[in-house]
C-alpha cells in the first residue's frame, strides 16, 4: 500500500515563533483524524541557532523525521534557512519563504557573506517558490510578531481544511489580546494563494 | 480521546495514571518538561532537587514511605545518581521506583552520548523503551507496576527524539494511587555487607523472574512480513525501520533488559538474514551474538550519532549516497549564540582580554567557547570547573587559574570541589556567574532563587554565606554589566594566595526582560570593531562601519563601555 503521509519541515531561527505556529497546525491536523507526528529540536539550539520542526500526518504516520529529499512543503522563516533545508524538498515540492534575511553570527562579524543569490539558486531548482513579506503583512494585521502565522495562512491556503478550523485552533493557542491580529495576519497570508492560482 | 502529546509530557501523563505522589529530578535537556508537567497536577509533589543523585535519593525515601516514585534527568545524570541506583537494586522497592534515563544520541545539548541501556544492565534492573509518546504513557504506567511486583526499580530509556517528538496518546486513563505506608526492614534496606549479600542473591533471582516476563512481554512483539529479512530494533529506531521497510519481519523490542533470548532466537531462527538497527552502540548486538546466534547490525548501521531513516537506508544500501548539488553544506553556519544583553558575555570578554586559563562548565555560558569570546580552556561535566582549576592550578603553579560556573551548575556539584580547594590549600578564583536561573534548559527554578517547582516562595540559598562558610574568605559580588568593575575584581582576585569566589549577579534575560532603551551606532564610528568582539547578535559589519538592529538591542550598555568614539548611543 502507497503511504498518503504529507510531510510539513518549518525552518527558521530560534525565537521566529516557530513552535508556536507548528503547534497550530499539528492541532488543526489532528482535529481532522489524521495520524500527526511531530518532531521538534529544544536546548542549545534555541539560542539564536537553526531550529526546524517535522510534521507528518496521513492514515498511518512512523518516523517524526522526514527523509531528505521527501518534504512536500517547506515553510522557511528566514532565507538562509531557506536554502539551507532546500535539499529537504521533494521534487515539484513547495517552499513558502519568508523575505526576511538574519545574519547569522560568522555574518555578523563579518567574517562570512551573507549569500546574496539565494532567491536565484532557490529559482533553479525544480521546486515551487513562494515569496512571502511576511513581516511586512504581519504589519499590516497589526503587529510583525505575527509573521509566523501569515507565513503559516499562506502553507493553509494547500491544505484541505476550512479557515474557520484554523481560526479555531489560532484562537486558542495566541496571547487572548493578539487573537484579532493573528485571524488577521492568517487571512492575509490565506488570500496570498487565491491571488497567485488567479 | 486522544490528544497530542510529546514523549515528555506523555511520560508524565503515564507517571500521574500510575498514581505517582512524588517526582523529582535535575532539569536536562532531553527530559526537562516531564517534571514542568507533572508539577501542574496539584496532587503531584513535583520538584527540581539539587542534582540526580539527591533526586534518585528522595525517590528511594518516598518510595519506602509508601509512595510511588518518579525521578527523571538526562543521560548524564544517570553517572551522577548511579550510586544509590546500583545499591537500590539490591534493596528493591516498597512504592514502585520509576528513572527515566533521557539519552542525547547526536549530542543535540549534551556534552557526550554514552548509551544508558548498559546501566540496566550493570546495575542489574529492568529497562523499557519506548518509541512514541503512546508507547511512554503505557510503559511509564506499566513500569510502576512490574517495580513493585518484581521489588527491584526500573529505567525507562529514552532518547531526544522519542522526548521531543508529539504523536497521539490515549488520555483517558484513570488515575489510580495505591499507598502502602512505611515499614521498617533493616535486612532489606540496610546495606550492610551480611544483608547486601543475601539481597545480591535475591537479586539474581529476581532477574531470571524478568527474564522470564520479558518472554511474554506484549511490548516484546513479532510483527511478521517477508522472511527474507528480519529487522531486530527497540525505541525510534523501530519507527524508522517500519517507515523504510513496511514489508519486511519486525521484531520490535520494548523491554530490553533483560532480554527474551527465547523470543529472539525464534525470530533469528524464522528469517533468512536478521539484522539489528539500533542507535549508539550494539548493546543488542553484542548481547545476540554472545548468546551464539547470527546476526549483524553495526557493519551496515553507525554506532556514532543520532539515526534518521536517511542513514539507516544508506546504510543498508537501499538509498543511494545523496549528491548536495547546489552547495548548500557551504552556506555560513548559523551557530546558537548567547543572547543579546546576555549577562555573561562582558565577563568572557575579559576573561579573554586577560589571558587566563579558565576552566568552564555546563550551561549556557559555555558558549562562551564560540568566536569571538573564544575564552574557555575546558567543560567536562557539570561540576568540573572547580576541580580542574584545582589541578591545573597544582600541576603549573599558575595562579592565574579561574573556574567559570553558572549558579545552578554551583548548586549541582560545585560546592564540594570547592572544599577541596580550601582544604588543599589552593588559591585558584571560582567565579559563579549567577543569572537567578538554570538557563540553558528553559529557566527552571533552583535552591538559589527560592521559589520552588511548584510555585512556593521558599528559603534562597545564599551563595555568599556558603562559600564563607565553606571557608573563602574573599568573596566578592560584582555586577557583570560593569566592565571595569569585572575586570577589576578578577585581576585583584588571581593576584590572592588563597582561594576566592567572585560572583557575578545580574539575572537572565529571558527572566527579568530589559526595560532600558536600545542604543544604536552615530556617525562617530571609525571601523575599529572592538564592539564586534563581544560577539552579541544585535550589532553587526556593514559597510565598513557597526550597526546595531534597535529591535533586537536590550541597552545593556556593555559595548558602550568598550566604544573609544563614544560612537554607541541611545537610539532616537
Amino acid at each position: 500500500m502507497a503511504s498518503d503521509v504529507k510531510n510539513i519541515l518549518i525552518v527558521g531561527v530560534g525565537g521566529q515563533g516557530i513552535i508556536l505556529a507548528a503547534d497550530v497546525l499539528a492541532q488543526v491536523l489532528v482535529s481532522t483524524e489524521y495520524d500527526v507526528k511531530m518532531a521538534e529540536v529544544h536546548g542549545m539550539s534555541q539560542r539564536g541557532g537553526s531550529v526546524n520542526t517535522m510534521i507528518r500526518f496521513g492514515t498511518k504516520v512512523y518516523s517524526p523525521v522526514i527523509e531528505k529529499g521527501k518534504a512536500d512543503y517547506i515553510i522557511a522563516f528566514e532565507q538562509l534557512e531557506a536554502l539551507r533545508w532546500s535539499g529537504y524538498l521533494k521534487p515539484g515540492g513547495t517552499l513558502i519563504m519568508n523575505s526576511e534575511k538574519i545574519k547569522p553570527l560568522p555574518v555578523l562579524l563579518g567574517n562570512a557573506e551573507y549569500p546574496a543569490d539565494i532567491v536565484e539558486r532557490l529559482k533553479q531548482k525544480n521546486i515551487d517558490l513562494i515569496e512571502v513579506e511576511a513581516d511586512k503583512l504581519a504589519e499590516e494585521a497589526g503587529s510583525k510578531k505575527a509573521a509566523n502565522i501569515v507565513l503559516l495562512g499562506c502553507l493553509a491556503g494547500f491544505l484541505p481544511i476550512g479557515k474557520e478550523v484554523w481560526h479555531s485552533y489560532i484562537e486558542r493557542r495566541v496571547p487572548p489580546k493578539t487573537i484579532e491580529i493573528n485571524k488577521k495576519a492568517f487571512d492575509i497570508g490565506y488570500g496570498l494563494l487565491v491571488k497567485a492560482a488567479d | 480521546m486522544k490528544v497530542l502529546l510529546s514523549g515528555n509530557e506523555a511520560i508524565a501523563h503515564g507517571a500521574h495514571a500510575a498514581g505517582v505522589t512524588i517526582a523529582t529530578g535535575y532539569p536536562g535537556t532531553p527530559s526537562t518538561e516531564i517534571l514542568e508537567t507533572l508539577s501542574r497536577y496539584e496532587e503531584v509533589d513535583a520538584s527540581w532537587a539539587p542534582n540526580e543523585k539527591v533526586a534518585l535519593e528522595v525517590g528511594i525515601g518516598a518510595s519506602l514511605g509508601g509512595a510511588r516514585a518518579l525521578v527523571t534527568m538526562k543521560h548524564v545524570g544517570l553517572n551522577v545518581a548511579a550510586d544509590p541506583l546500583f545499591t537500590l537494586a539490591y534493596t528493591g522497592v516498597n512504592g514502585g521506583i520509576v528513572i527515566i534515563s533521557a539519552d542525547d544520541p547526536g549530542m543535540h545539548s549534551s556534552q557526550n552520548e554514552q548509551d544508558n541501556r548498559y546501566y540496566a544492565k550493570a546495575a542489574k534492573v529492568p529497562m523499557f523503551e519506548p518509541s512514541d509518546s503512546e508507547e511512554a504513557a503505557f510503559l511509564v504506567d506499566e513500569a510502576f507496576k512490574i517495580s513493585e511486583n518484581f521489588d527491584i526499580p526500573v529505567i525507562v530509556r529514552t532518547t531526544t527524539r522519542v522526548n521531543h517528538s508529539k504523536s497521539l496518546v490515549d488520555v483517558d486513563i484513570e488515575r489510580v494511587v495505591k499507598e502502602t505506608g512505611y515499614e521498617k526492614n533493616a535486612k532489606k534496606y540496610v546495606m550492610i555487607p551480611a544483608n547486601a549479600k543475601e539481597r545480591r542473591r535475591l537479586l539474581e533471582s529476581k532477574l531470571d523472574a524478568l527474564a522470564e516476563f520479558s518472554e511474554g512481554f506484549s511490548g516484546n512483539r513479532v510483527e511478521w512480513g517477508s522472511r527474507h529479512i528480519g529487522f531486530i530494533t527497540s525505541g525510534i529506531s523501530y519507527q524508522y525501520v517500519k517507515e523504510l521497510y513496511p514489508d519486511a519481519s519486525v521484531l520490535k523490542l520494548t523491554m530490553t533488559y533483560p532480554l527474551p533470548r527465547r523470543l529472539i532466537s525464534e525470530f533469528i531462527g524464522q528469517v533468512d538474514e536478521a539484522i539489528v538497527v539500533e542507535e549508539l552502540d550494539p548493546y543488542l548486538e553484542d548481547q545476540i551474538k554472545a548468546w551464539g546466534l547470527q546476526v549483524t547490525g553495526k557493519q551496515y548501521i553507525p554506532n556514532i550519532g543520532e539515526l534518521s531513516p536517511d542513514i539507516i537506508a544508506l546504510g543498508l544500501g537501499s538509498k543511494d549516497e545523496e549528491v548536495e548539488p547546489s552547495g548548500e553544506d557551504e552556506l555560513p553556519a548559523r551557530p546558537p549564540v548567547l543572547c543579546a544583553g546576555c549577562p555573561h558575555r562582558g565577563v568572557f570578554y575579559v576573561l579573554r582580554r586577560l589571558k587566563l586559563i579558565v576552566t568552564g562548565d555546563i550551561g549556557c555560558y559555555t558558549l562562551g567557547v564560540l568566536p569571538p569570546l573564544e575564552s574557555m580552556d575546558t567543560c567536562i561535566c557539570m561540576g568540573a570547573s572547580i576541580g580542574n582549576a584545582m589541578g591545573i592550578q597544582k600541576a603549573t603553579g599558575r595562579k592565574d587559574v579561574v573556574a567559570v560556573i553558572g549558579d545552578s551548575t554551583f548548586i549541582h556539584s560545585g560546592i564540594t570541589p570547592l572544599i577541596d580547594i580550601v582544604y588543599n590549600q589552593g588559591v585558584s578564583t571560582v567565579i559563579i556567574l549567577d543569572n537567578r536561573t538554570t538557563a540553558m534548559t528553559g529557566q527552571q527554578d533552583h535552591p538559589g532563587t527560592g521559589t520552588t517547582l511548584k510555585g512556593a516562595e521558599s528559603r534562597e540559598l545564599n551563595l555568599e554565606k556558603l562559600v564563607r562558610a565553606i571557608g573563602v574568605e574573599s568573596v566578592r559580588v560584582a555586577d557583570p554589566y560593569n566592565l571595569k568593575a569585572v575586570k577589576q575584581v578578577i585581576k585583584e582576585e588571581i593576584e590572592k594566595e588563597e582561594p576566592s569566589v567572585i560572583i557575578f549577579r545580574r539575572a537572565c534575560l529571558l527572566v527579568e526582560k530589559s526595560n532600558a532603551a536600545p542604543f544604536a551606532v552615530n556617525e562617530k564610528c571609525n571601523g575599529c570593531k572592538v564592539c564586534l568582539k563581544l560577539g552579541c547578535p544585535a550589532i553587526s559589519w556593514e559597510d565598513n562601519k557597526a550597526v546595531i538592529e534597535p529591535s533586537q538591542c536590550t541597552g545593556c550598555e556593555v559595548c558602550v563601555q568598550l566604544c573609544k568614539k563614544d560612537a554607541i548611543v541611545k537610539y532616537q
